[in-house]
């Protein structure tokens, strides 16, 4: 078996004190290991967004632990654990979530700026990032001028350009019609057949779910069923 | 990164031209402000400069009264006579030439123009004294300044104006109920230091000028001049000691008169504009201070506006002292790009306004850099706050944000 990318251990998010008191996560356990295609669903309020905020390195458990790669993420600092979504993260939003008034190449660059690359360097591996993505010739298009299901290729493109170890998606379908979300979610299958790029799915539709090997559902800040289709079938 | 954050903030600033415009007005505003004073007063300094070599930098004025303030001496105490002038003629060592002054404003009628003038009764040794050159016709002869004669010598604006350009030898013209006949032209010497026109004067003999016009035998002031620069200290000296014995003053007691060099003169002026100048800057400058804080409030809304944005880019890794760099920069572009624009209609401003106060145009590079320098600061002191709140954001929170 090898070393899993995540390991939750034990996880629990508590907001609020007392009488107000809210346990999104209560003793949450899994890990995922590297190539593996996971959906995590559940109803609202279930908890699967506090999973995913912690899986992101953009949140820290209450108590508990979070390991990315071996590393402890609660106990990182904020810029350690922005240096970790830097280097190791790449996500997909549900609103798409990309810079306004600024072209496919130039948001697709703004990763590559933060790891210091040069020019010619971050250039290169946009465009390589859009053609994989299916939206060659589209780099000048800013994102005004292209449709949701490009302008979410363009995001995903964004979260591979970097070459991350693991891919967060976070209904990454939500605003897109059914075809629209049939050809986004062969995309994402496709990365992670072709890469071994292991992907982090929330959603709550069940035939988007479906694309991935392995599913985690939650209710009430717990895991309430684990299946995996690979060993199903 | 640098070069990198800096196309990010030009490109946003590109972005919302209007509002990036609005917003840098008040600087703008305030460093041209600061730019048209500074290069008037540099200009001023300069003018004084040329106007003290014009005047003879080897020059002294011994007026009655204490020590002299700005706006004129005390004149409690006795005017000059001959005889005072005779006496440092005779003694002082140091001394090149001396003369004696007595003005006074009167009614000059040439044909049929009539203005009020500046009537000077003097020698033909203030043409040395004061480095005042007769270009046209001749000084007064010995005989006439003796005779008291009623001859003139007349300055440039009388020739221009009175005469319209016409060579005046020979003409006569009235001072008060006396006619006289005049002479000689003076050299054009321009603006005075304390303003009004030096060229807009009747010089008579001192003698006529005490009988006929003034009928007193007093004298107002004594222009003297050194041998060279050097020789001013020890002239001054001499020429006190004479006047001290003269004029009967105990040991110990203050001069009742006071005798000026022109680096006075000079230091006087400059400390006066240095006031004014520093003065209107400060003014100025809280203009700077408003356009600082127009630049806070314009990056606090941009930072609110942009929230999402920050907050994909703390998700993508973007470090706190990044999103930092991002807007510091940004309001350090903007507060920098109003201060060139300031510098520009700054100095446009001060070439278009040095002729009309007959000021000459001084543009100096480091008041320049300071403004440009100073307005960049601006940008950063005032954009800090809003960049640190950008910072902090929480990611969750600002990709969550409407």
């Amino acid at each position: 078996m090898t070393a899993p990318v995540i390991a939750f251990d034990q996880v629990y998010k508590v907001y609020g004190k007392g009488d107000t008191e809210v346990r999104a996560l209560d003793g949450v356990s899994f890990a995922i290991q590297p190539g593996e295609f996971v959906a995590v669903m559940g109803p609202s309020g279930s908890g699967k967004s506090t999973t995913m905020n912690i899986l992101g390195c953009l949140d820290t458990p209450t108590a508990g632990h979070y390991f990315f790669k071996g590393a402890d993420v609660g106990s990182l600092s904020r810029d350690q654990r922005a240096l970790l979504r830097r280097h190791f993260l790449g996500f997909v939003f549900q609103g798409f979530n990309l810079l306004g008034r600024t072209t496919a190449l130039e948001n697709l660059e703004v990763p590559l700026i933060y790891r210091r690359l040069d020019k010619t360097t971050r250039r290169r591996m946009a465009l390589e990032a859009l053609e994989v993505v299916g939206l060659k010739g589209r780099e000048d298009h800013t994102p005004g001028e292209l449709s949701g299901g490009q302008q979410q290729r363009v995001a995903i493109a964004r979260a591979i350009v970097t070459q991350p170890s693991l891919l967060l998606a976070d209904e990454p379908t939500g605003n897109l019609d059914s075809a629209r979300s049939h050809e986004i979610m062969e995309l994402l299958t496709r990365l992670n057949k072709e890469r071994g790029l292991t992907v982090v799915l929330v959603t709550h539709e069940e035939d988007i779910a479906a694309y991935a090997y392995r599913r985690i559902e939650f209710r009430d800040g717990k895991i309430v069923r684990e299946t995996d289709t690979r060993r199903a079938a | 990164m640098f070069i990198n954050t800096l196309l990010m903030a030009l490109r946003e600033i590109r972005r919302n031209v209007l509002r990036s415009s609005l917003t840098v007005l008040g600087i703008i505003i305030g460093v041209a402000a600061v730019i048209v004073i500074v290069t008037l007063g540099a200009g001023t300094t300069r003018q004084v400069q040329d106007e003290i070599s014009k005047m003879g930098s080897n020059m002294l004025t011994i007026m009655p009264g204490g020590a002299m303030r700005m706006g004129g001496s005390a004149q409690s105490a006795p005017p000059f006579e001959m005889a005072d002038l005779n006496a440092i003629k005779r003694e002082a060592t140091s001394l090149a030439a001396i003369a004696p002054v007595s003005l006074r404003p009167m009614q000059v009628i040439i044909g049929n123009d009539n203005r009020r003038v500046n009537v000077m009764g003097t020698d033909s040794a203030f043409s040395e004294v004061r480095n005042w050159k007769v270009v046209e016709g001749r000084l007064f002869t010995d005989s006439e300044v003796r005779a008291g004669k009623a001859v003139c010598i007349v300055g440039n604006t009388i020739k221009e104006e009175m005469f319209r350009g016409d060579i005046p030898l020979g003409a006569v013209i009235r001072i008060g109920k006396v006619t006289c006949e005049v002479i000689g032209v003076l050299e054009a010497k321009g603006q005075a230091m304390f303003g009004g026109d030096q060229d807009e004067v009747v010089v008579l003999p001192i003698r006529a000028f005490q009988r006929r016009l003034a009928g007193s035998s007093k004298i107002s002031q004594i222009y003297l001049s050194a041998r060279d620069v050097a020789g001013i200290q020890d002239l001054k000296g001499e020429v006190e000691r004479i006047m001290r014995d003269r004029r009967k003053i105990a040991p110990g007691a203050q001069d009742d008169f006071n005798i000026r060099d022109m680096t006075e003169v000079s230091s006087m002026m400059q400390s006066t504009t240095g006031i004014l100048t520093g003065f209107l800057s400060a003014i100025a400058a809280v203009s700077l201070l408003v356009g600082g804080i127009g630049i806070m409030n314009i990056m606090l809304v941009s930072v609110t506006e942009r929230t999402r944005e920050i907050g994909i880019r703390l998700a993508i890794g973007a470090l706190e002292t990044e999103v930092m760099l991002q807007f510091l920069v940004e309001a350090a572009a903007l507060s920098a790009f109003g201060g060139l624009v300031g510098i520009t209609l700054g100095l446009l401003g001060a070439a278009a306004i040095a002729p009309a106060l007959n000021v000459p145009f001084v543009w100096q590079p480091s008041t320049i850099l300071t403004a440009f320098t100073f307005s960049a600061m601006v940008g950063v002191v005032f954009g800090f706050m809003p960049a640190r709140r950008a910072a902090r954001l929480d990611p969750i929170e600002a990709l969550r944000h409407e």
